[in-house]
């Protein structure tokens, strides 16, 4: 993917602030937003000069916790509240100039959200709730029926279409709402906290069909979890937040690796670096003098899956990308260190 | 000590203990009055012949108190007066409500923020936006406010400024405030006859004449909604010759003109749909809206309509229904969402609301009379005025209650506005709207019998007419009919919201729509069998049904010693209907049994009735009316203090002062102590027996199905009884009432008892509880909070039946209301007087539900 192509979602400075003196607050500061004087005046601020881009088919998950203004920043970009100030722009156009009808057509046909608590049509089935997008658009019934019966069987509910959603599961809901946000073949898909509802068990396995649809759909997505495990195991880039700011905005190995803060470190100090990590942040660069392992390993892999193989090799193990290209090289003494090493010794290494 | 420990601990109690203190001293300070108060009337009629003064100036009146006795002012208000307002509608005063309007108007809806004027981008001076202002979404956008803002400014233009014109340049006149009655009656005869004259074409004289535009417009509802009525009515009952008498409507010649001139004509002697149709149309709606089960409860509720001949009065009501009901659920589900939009709105709706659900019904009719006329379409009125309320209340509730993210579900969906209202709130609201439809179905049919006194035919007449020649037997069946119609209508209409769809079927046509087919060829033959039985009348197949009816009749007329006329035999065509009082009946049986008991139980009644009157109502209401109004304030505003701090006692010296300013005080007094006693004893008995039931899982069952059906029986039937057994007295009203009001305490107690959180139950059997010391520490004081909310509305069921009750004879504001019934000026009594019983109920429901909720947050539940 080319860094030229246009990004799919852009903010540029977004603020959010709720209260009737909003606009007061955010002429006077110039742009740097005082949490005092804010709540001197009897407004919260959500979302606190944000700015970022994410591109076609990139995964972008959102972390903070609660009240942290993840989910406003999220209704910001699909326009479910109108931000205070800065400019939002999906595809190029301007989202906040944009009038009702075309902020509904964009809706009808290039996004897709899912949400915390399901939000399902209590009086709808299964698949009426998922044709329901089509049918506000008003496509043919059959067709739009068909469509959604696709969607059915694509998130396995095949043989519950003419449930009542009070008579599914957490999980199976979710899986409805995940059809239904897909049915109308979004662009942009948001998801707003979609597994946190879920008991943990569900939530592993509806994390694993969701990496699944992603791999074969390939949206453009704007997750948000409170779940720091989540964030890192799904995302592509991941955002982390604090009373309205975006601390830090990076991979997640570079954020496990490198936090910005003392407020990220908090997070990535208990996080099992070999778990998350994937062969291609600790490898070294190629060395041809060196001998070679016959063992490949994928620039893919997690650490923690490769690691007794790789351990069990006398020689560097060559590291190859998805073209069966040696990229790098992973020495045992970085398994080893990852493993059991202390943090300081990554940190100074990488 | 050990006293005075506990009324520290406890500031509420001595604050209540004042409150009382300073009660009895009033109380006992009102000296040589004492003897004139608890005698209703004889105070006024006092003031009135000039033998005492209805009040006392200053320095006579601190005369008065060091001798310990009550000045007369404060014994019994006397009449206030005050500057009359003035009204004008001339043009210079409509020009001033405009301006007025725009003012109000200027800073939120016209200069306002760019979320107000939609169509522009940026900001830019005031021409500019005018000049890019999109008309159509601003006004969509505005309405809510510009009607408001115009109502307000029409008050203040036409009435507010006219009146301080004429009190400043003018010659001031006064009016007291009993005479308010008088005021609003002339003000309606104004509205009604001289606001704002148009020409108005009078078809029966064929002249142009001039008629207020409040009566044209009300007088063009009235006329549409009889129209209506009049519609469904002739399909179901009156065949196509009464149909085309509806032309006139349409035509210039007259429906009478055209059926004559059409006469030989085969379409010309249709007759109306016969029973069959109906019957069988109802078991097959059952069956494809639910099954079997509902099939068999709505058919059979029908054949009973017909096989207890009261197929024609059951219709009429039917039709009456099916106008009222759809319209009161359609205006209801409008007000709600708006009120749902705009919170101003809300605002401005939940007291009228309130007070709406408080007036007795009675009070709807006089105002509908003057407005609307007499008949049916006026009982469709009031029935929709009175029915509307709890709708717009339960969609309110349910829209408040979708949860935000199906709201945003349905915007990212790209829902339009309309399409987020209609496919996404309303349908997730719809469990509260359904209840709501409910609630409509069942108010309609509360409303059968009351709105007969304004001209609804139907089952409420006849049941009203036999009440009158109190004949309990037919005015039972007669209730029960109205009950049949409820249950068919109520579960019908549930059953087809709950409808689902199926979208995989890939039947033929024939299959899909077979029930629709099914139903047509029914139709037809059903036409053709009622055609033919024409023929069939007098023949030996239908003597035979004629006489079948008659034994039965008359086998219970001899079993219960109870004379009854036989059917005409030969007439009836019983494939068309069965027509009016032909049928079975077991009015004998009822009145049998009534009369078995008049004469067995009657001395055992009169001794109670006796020592019940004398013993207890009658010093009761002598306590009630022997308190000055001052000690009554005291007390109601004492206790709103400790509930509810300043505001409540402000709130309840508010309604207290309205009634006591007008001059039915003493009568309010003695609804009030109606009211009190039957609350007592029906909280007493109610909670007790909901206690008991709520131990067990079918008594509790079985009481709920007894407080179903007493709740859907139309209250004039509990007068039935009382009246055959204990005569025309206050007992008869208030064991009816008793009867009436003791359903919430009952179910409100269940409840209560049901929603104990099932872990405390657990922690208190743990802690080794036996039964009996559970519920009196666990189960009740967490049922408390519930429990009262029932006794709250207790008060209100027992309000109504007190003022129904006028109808056996009472003294109270129900006599006077429906006296204002009967009256020319009666507009301004009613309303006043419906004003005075709607304060009373307001007061006690704002004391318990503040208490209510207070309790509820200490306890932390709900």
């Amino acid at each position: 993917m080319s860094t030229k192509e246009q990004p799919v979602i852009k903010c540029d400075s977004v603020y959010k602030i709720f209260g009737d003196n909003a606009n007061k607050i955010l002429q006077e500061s110039n742009g740097n937003i005082n949490a005092k004087k804010v709540q001197e005046m009897d407004c919260v601020v959500g979302v606190n000069n944000a700015s970022f881009e994410v591109n076609k088919g990139e995964m972008l998950v959102v972390m903070g916790l609660s009240g942290s203004g993840k989910s406003t920043l999220l209704r910001c970009i699909s326009r479910l509240t109108d931000a205070t100030a800065g400019n939002i722009y999906i595809d190029g156009v301007n989202l906040l100039t944009m009038n009702d009808k075309d902020l509904i057509e964009l809706r009808r046909n290039k996004m897709g959200m899912v949400f915390q608590s399901f939000a399902l049509l209590p009086h709808k089935t299964v698949l009426e709730n998922i044709a329901f997008p089509l049918q506000i658009k008003g496509s043919n019934l059959k067709k739009s029926m068909k469509r959604a019966m696709d969607m059915v069987e694509l998130v396995g509910l095949g043989g519950r279409e003419n449930y009542f959603p009070r008579e599914l599961s957490g999980g199976q809901q979710q899986r409805v709402g995940i059809a239904r946000s897909l049915a109308v073949e979004p662009d942009i898909w948001f998801l707003d906290e979609p597994f946190s509802a879920l008991d943990p068990l569900i939530r592993k396995e509806m994390q694993d069909e969701f990496l699944r649809l992603q791999s074969v759909l390939n949206k453009t997505i704007l997750f948000v979890t409170h779940d720091f495990d989540e964030a890192i195991r799904l995302a592509d880039r991941v955002a982390i937040m604090k009373d309205g700011v975006i601390e830090q905005l990076d991979t997640p190995a570079n954020i496990i690796l490198n936090p910005a803060t003392d407020y990220v470190r908090k997070f990535t100090e208990e996080v099992p670096r070999e778990k998350v990590l994937k062969i291609k942040s600790v490898m070294d660069p190629v060395d041809d003098k060196c001998k070679l392992s016959n063992l490949r390993v994928s620039e893919d892999a997690i650490i923690e899956t490769v690691a007794e193989a790789v351990l069990s090799e006398q020689y560097p193990v060559p590291v190859i990308n998805k073209n069966k290209k040696i990229v790098g090289l992973l020495y045992c003494s970085k398994i080893i260190n990852m493993l059991f090493g202390d943090k300081g010794l990554i940190k100074k290494k990488s | 000590m050990n006293i005075i420990n506990y009324f520290t601990k406890h500031p509420k109690l001595i604050q209540f203990s004042v409150v009382l203190i300073v009660f009895f001293i009033l109380v006992s300070m009102t000296g040589e009055y004492h003897d004139l108060i608890i005698e209703r009337d004889s105070f006024i009629k006092d003031v009135n012949n000039g033998s005492i003064e209805d009040s006392v100036g200053f320095l006579e009146s601190i005369r008065m108190i060091f001798s310990w006795k009550l000045p007369p002012q404060l014994v019994r208000l006397p009449e206030i007066s005050f500057w009359n307002p003035s009204v004008s509608t001339a043009p210079v005063y409509w020009f001033i409500s405009i301006i007025i309007t725009f003012i109000l108007l200027f800073k939120s809806a016209i200069l306002g923020n760019d979320k107000n004027i939609l169509a522009i981008k940026g900001k830019s001076d005031f021409y500019n936006r005018c000049k890019n202002l999109n008309i159509k979404k601003w006004f969509f956008y505005n309405w809510t406010k510009i009607f408001s803002k115009f109502l307000l400014g029409i008050i203040v233009g036409l009435i507010l400024i006219p009146t301080l014109y004429s009190w400043i340049f003018g010659e001031i006149t006064t009016s007291t405030f009993w005479e308010i009655p008088s005021l609003i009656h002339e003000f309606a005869q104004y509205l009604m006859f001289d606001f704002m004259l148009v020409e108005h074409y009078n078809p029966r004289t064929r002249e142009y004449d001039e008629w207020g535009i409040i009566r044209v417009i009300t007088r063009g509802i009235g006329d549409s909604i009889q129209f209506v009525i009049t519609l469904v009515r002739e399909i179901l009952m009156g065949g196509f010759k009464s149909i085309v008498s509806l032309a006139d409507v349409f035509s210039s010649q007259s429906g009478w003109d055209w059926i004559r001139d059409n006469k030989g004509s085969w379409y010309s002697n249709i007759p109306a749909l016969p029973w069959t149709v109906l019957t069988t149309g109802v078991f097959i709606l059952g069956y494809k809206l639910k099954g079997l089960g509902l099939s068999m409860l709505a058919g059979f509720g029908c054949i009973y309509l017909l096989l207890f001949g009261q197929w024609e009065p059951s219709m009429e009501t039917l039709s009456f229904i099916l106008v009222a009901a759809p319209i009161s659920g359609i205006i209801g589900v409008i007000f709600g969402v708006i009120a749902y939009k705009s919170k101003a709105f809300e605002n401005v709706l939940t007291p009228l609301l309130n007070i709406a659900q408080t007036m007795p019904h009675f009070s709807y009719l006089v105002p509908v009379i003057v407005f609307f006329g007499l008949g049916d379409h006026a009982g469709a009125i009031a029935t929709i005025i009175f029915a509307t309320p709890p709708m717009i209340r339960l969609t309110l509730l349910g829209l408040k209650r979708v949860p935000p993210e199906v709201i945003e579900a349905g915007m990212m969906s790209g829902c339009k506005k309309y399409q987020l209202l209609f496919k996404v709130l309303i349908p997730t609201a719809r469990h509260d709207i359904i209840i709501g439809v409910n609630q409509v179905i069942m108010q309609c049919l509360a409303m059968v019998v009351i709105a007969s006194l304004i001209g609804a035919k139907g089952l409420g007449s006849d049941l009203l007419a036999s009440l009158n020649q109190l004949r309990i037997g037919r005015a039972l069946e007669i209730g029960f009919c109205i009950v049949v119609i409820a249950v068919v209508l109520d579960r019908l209409s549930l059953a087809w919201a709950n409808k689902q769809k199926d979208y995989f079927n890939d039947a033929s046509f024939f299959k899909r729509h077979k029930t629709s087919i099914l139903f047509v060829i029914i139709f037809f033959f059903a036409c053709i069998l009622s055609w033919f039985g024409n023929n069939l009348v007098g023949t030996s197949a239908f003597n035979y049904i004629d006489q079948l009816i008659n034994v039965i009749r008359a086998g219970f007329s001899s079993t219960f010693n109870v004379t009854l006329a036989p059917i005409k035999t030969g007439v009836t065509n019983y494939f068309s209907l069965i027509p009016y009082n032909m049928g079975i009946t077991t009015e004998p049986f009822w009145q049998g049994g009534v009369n078995w008991m008049v004469e067995n139980w009657q001395i055992g009644i009169k001794t109670f009735n006796k020592f019940f009157l004398e013993n207890m109502l009658m010093p009761m209401k002598a306590t009630f009316l022997a308190m000055p109004v001052v000690a009554t304030f005291v007390l109601f505003m004492g206790v709103a203090y400790i509930v509810g701090g300043i505001r409540s006692a402000l709130v309840v010296g508010g309604f207290l002062s309205f009634i006591a300013l007008t001059e039915w005080w003493e009568r309010a007094l003695i609804t009030m102590y109606m009211t009190t006693f039957a609350v007592i004893v029906s909280v007493f008995l109610g909670v007790i027996v909901g206690a008991l039931c709520a131990q067990n899982k079918r008594a509790t069952k079985f009481i709920l199905l007894i407080c179903d059906t007493f709740q859907v029986l139309p209250s004039f039937i509990y007068l039935i009884p009382v009246i055959m057994l204990f005569g025309i007295n206050d007992t008869a009203v208030l064991i009816a009432v008793i009867i009436y009001a003791i359903i919430p305490p009952i179910r409100y107690t269940l409840e209560g008892l049901r929603s104990v959180p099932a872990s405390l139950i657990d922690a208190g059997n743990m802690a080794g509880a036996n039964k009996l010391q559970r519920i009196i520490n666990i189960d009740f004081p967490l049922a408390f909070p519930h429990i009262v909310l029932g006794v709250s509305q207790c008060v209100i069921f027992a309000l109504f039946m007190v003022i129904i009750g006028a109808f056996i004879g009472t003294d109270d504001l129900g006599q006077f209301i429906l006296k204002a019934l009967s009256d020319k000026k009666g507009i301004g009594n009613g309303l006043i007087l419906g004003l005075c019983v709607a304060f009373i109920g307001l007061t006690v429901d704002h004391l318990i539900s503040t208490w209510s909720k207070k309790r509820k947050q200490e306890l932390g539940i709900d």
